[in-house]
């Protein structure tokens, strides 16, 4: 099993509503790049994400090829207080999967 | 448990759609405006395949997607770096439950689809990659109909 690397998470709450700031890691290989041998590189890439709020799904995405190595994002929902739950989870193309997890700021 | 079951029987059922005839099936689907079942879940993964507009929005079952001034699309006018394009999708619109980005001229046009559920707010923020100069279109689906904003970026070294 390949090792995956920490996805980067931040939600702050303000005003009754939390923002979060996600920063994926992954390579994000879109199948037409070649190597320097001339040989293309595998597509490889995140197919799916889900966030949630103490466990309640409050964003679910898919992705293609185009979005960029390391993917990021930043989105807004309502609630959220100090010390909650958010996580975000992710799988790839290859079926490799990485969840993780922060307390509300 | 119940969002397990609720995954696993989607999984199933995207098993059957693609042992049914995959894109041609959901083809049809999406010209008649089913699409079943396919909405919370997401979208078909044929759309990501996509690559012309027209298809793209076929199989995202966007025929004719209304040009709305509620959606604010922000990007750079001129893109330096064509690898990591700065896109923010911001949607008044009430009801919006999907928000899907899409680049007209790379080789896949679909981007990326978000399910935005109810206490979600209809702002998102990404990057995106995108190969030579080419127009960005945030296709909003709010109230079970389809609202697009368009913005050309100019790319001055692309990156795909």
């Amino acid at each position: 099993m390949l090792m995956t690397t920490p996805t980067k998470i931040r939600a702050t709450a303000k005003d009754g509503n939390t923002e979060v700031r996600v920063l994926m890691q992954h390579d994000m290989e879109n199948g037409r790049r070649k190597d320097e041998a001339g040989n293309l590189i595998p597509a490889w890439y995140i197919i799916e994400i889900k966030a949630q709020h103490n466990g309640r799904t409050v964003l679910e995405g898919q992705f293609g090829t185009s979005v960029s190595r390391n993917p990021y994002l930043i989105f807004r929902f309502k609630g959220g207080a100090a010390g909650d739950k958010v996580a975000l989870s992710w799988v790839d193309n290859r079926g490799e999967t990485r969840s993780d997890e922060v307390d509300i700021s | 448990m119940r969002e397990h079951d609720r995954n696993t029987i989607n999984l199933e059922r995207r098993k059957t759609l693609i042992a049914g005839g995959g894109v041609c099936l959901l083809g049809i689907f999406a010209a008649l405006g089913l699409a079943p079942g396919l909405a919370h879940a997401g979208v078909s993964r044929a759309a990501f395949e996509a690559m012309n507009l027209s298809d793209a929005l076929d199989a995202l079952g966007a025929l004719a997607p209304e040009d709305s001034t509620s959606i604010k699309l922000t990007a750079p006018d001129i893109a330096e770096n064509g690898a990591v394009v700065p896109v923010t999708v911001e949607c008044l619109l009430s009801g919006t439950e999907q928000i899907s980005i899409l680049i007209d001229k790379n080789p896949t046009m679909l981007a990326a689809s978000f399910a935005i559920p109810q206490d979600t707010e209809g702002y998102l923020s990404t990057k995106i990659k995108m190969a030579q100069t080419a127009t960005v279109i945030a296709l909003v689906k709010a109230n079970g109909k389809f609202y697009r904003a368009s913005r050309e970026v100019k790319v001055t070294a692309g990156g795909c």
